[in-house]
């Protein structure tokens, strides 16, 4: 079942024109910005598909910005978010591209500052709702609306056992989960969507495991 | 949670609840939420909805292309000032529909009922049908529940998106929804609103995606206008007891594959049907200012 909440169907409350340009744009931005976890000093958009034929009148380009600077679907900011963008100093290039991709709705986004930089590829299957398919290279899918963990560690034996073991102690429930590879022996991802917040002291514990590289916490969007 | 209408339905009759309580029900389950919290959350859809047909009913709505707005208040002031022929409901239910949609085309807020693009129907309707059943203000906030339970069950059986499935799995979508929804708050009986659900759907099928420069504008607008009225008169047999021969998830089963077989110059690309008319393209060499052989 790929729609889950009545609120899929009935929502969301969103700024038009397109609930798969507009909406699920600016979700996939907000993800990306998420993922990254602070703010960017510069964002790289590339648009795919339908996205790059039509990104203009939808404001698809405007909804991926606003995401990026962390506004919800129905913030009334989203519209001058290129100022905005501006004014905090945030550099953005927008491409597009006429690579052929497996969905219609697909945007690249790589957001970067002097510490670090993240590339997240999304899609925008429909009435808003969005499904991350990649991650830093690593394949995955993730919805982005439940509370995730995402734990990138040596690729090993062991790493599942010892993280669930964590989640256990702390009592959080694991709805889906995901473990996504780019070459075997190297590293992992490993992307858990949980039932419920995951506090400070279960990301610490797990990130004195062995082996583990680095935990994030991406909340609902 | 119900796989298809045909169960929805079977939960519903079999407990004796509304359709609108098993989604609820089925809400709570999933989410883990309160029944307070998810009313809340569409309490608040409820009031976003009423702030947008107010605004298309009373500010000039005028979309940045400049192609649509104005029409929800024309409708209007021709039902003040001329005898109208189709019904009043009716013509309520077309001009609120289109005033929801002339805001979404104008980048206002909405709330996407399955997708922006169909975001007229459900609350044009929802509106239009309170004028003559002065619901309660549960009532309306349960209407959206109905309806958003026979939106579950299309999405997870077929598609609501032009990009997916055409027009048909999005207008076509939000019809049913309402239609369904109709029937409830005006004391239907849950197989009554599957009824209204395959009714109107039928009369959507093949329904193909043709949006004018790919804007969610024209024929967009006009498509929510007529879907609402679709769904009133659909509503209207089935609380008549009309039966619709073929089984309302066959009808969604039958969406479904017209929508995998349309070709795809007619799912939202903007390459075919309307949008690649003369006129289409003219409109679309004008606003993105590109030569008309591109
Ligand atoms: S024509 Fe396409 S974009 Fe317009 S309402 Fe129908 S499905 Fe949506």
């Amino acid at each position: 079942m790929k729609y889950k909440s009545v609120f899929d169907i009935i929502g969301p409350v969103m700024v038009g024109p397109s609930s798969s340009h507009t909406a699920g744009a600016a979700r996939i931005g907000r993800v990306a910005r998420s993922v990254f976890g602070r703010e960017p000093k510069r964002a790289e958009i590339t648009f795919y598909g339908s996205f790059a034929k039509t990104y203009k009148g939808h404001g698809s380009d405007v909804a991926t910005v606003a995401g990026i600077l962390g506004f919800d679907t129905y913030d009334r900011r989203l519209k001058d978010s290129f100022a905005i963008a501006r004014e905090r100093g945030i550099e953005i290039v927008l491409r597009t591209s006429d690579e052929l991709t497996d969905h219609p709705n697909t945007s690249r986004i790589r957001l970067m500052d002097e510490r670090g930089s993240v590339e997240v590829v999304g899609i925008s299957i429909g009435g808003g709702k969005i499904e991350i398919i990649e991650i830093n290279g690593f394949p995955l899918k993730l919805s982005g609306s439940a509370h995730t963990l995402m734990v990138l560690h040596e690729d090993r034996y062991g790493m599942i056992a010892a993280v669930s073991n964590v989640l256990t102690k702390y009592q959080i429930n694991i709805g889906h989960m995901e473990v996504s590879r780019r070459e075997r022996g190297h590293q992992a991802l490993m992307v858990i969507e949980v039932d419920t917040v995951v506090g400070e002291q279960a990301v610490q514990e797990i990130e004195q495991i062995p082996h583990i590289l680095g935990v994030s916490v991406l909340l609902p969007t | 949670m119900f796989r298809n209408v045909a169960e929805l339905v079977e939960r519903a009759e079999s407990q004796g609840i509304k359709i609108s309580q098993v989604m609820i029900e089925a809400e709570m389950d999933v989410s883990k939420r309160t029944r307070q919290e998810i009313m809340d959350e569409m309490y608040n859809n409820l009031d976003v909805m009423e702030q947008a047909v107010k605004r298309g009913l009373t500010e000039d709505m005028r979309s940045h292309s400049g192609l649509t707005g104005g029409d929800a208040k024309r409708l209007q002031t021709y039902m003040r000032e001329k005898p109208y022929l189709s019904g009043e409901t009716l013509l309520h239910a077309v001009s609120m529909s289109t005033a929801v949609n002339e805001v979404n085309a104008a980048m206002g807020t909405i709330v996407a009922t399955p997708t922006a693009g169909a975001c007229g129907i459900v609350p044009g309707t929802l509106f239009a049908v309170s004028g003559k059943l002065k619901p309660t203000r549960e009532e309306m906030v349960n209407y959206l529940f109905t309806a958003g339970a026979i939106g579950y069950c299309i999405a997870n059986n077929a598609f609501i998106s032009g990009a997916a499935g055409g027009c048909q799995a999005e207008v076509g979508s939000a019809t049913a929804m309402a239609a369904a929804a109709i029937v409830e708050m005006a004391g239907g009986t849950p197989e009554q609103s599957a009824q209204a659900v395959a009714i109107a759907l039928k009369n959507m099928l093949g329904l193909v995606c043709d949006p004018v420069a790919g804007l969610v504008e024209v024929p967009c607008v006009k498509r929510n206008a007529m879907g609402a009225a679709i769904a009133t008169v659909a509503a209207d047999m089935a609380l008549a007891g009309i039966k619709s021969v073929i089984p309302t998830d066959e009808v969604i089963q039958a969406m479904y594959r017209i929508g995998c077989t349309m070709p795809t110059a007619l799912k939202e690309t903007a390459q075919g049907g309307l949008a690649a008319t003369q006129t289409g393209r003219q409109i679309e060499a004008k606003i993105f200012g590109v030569p008309l052989n591109q």
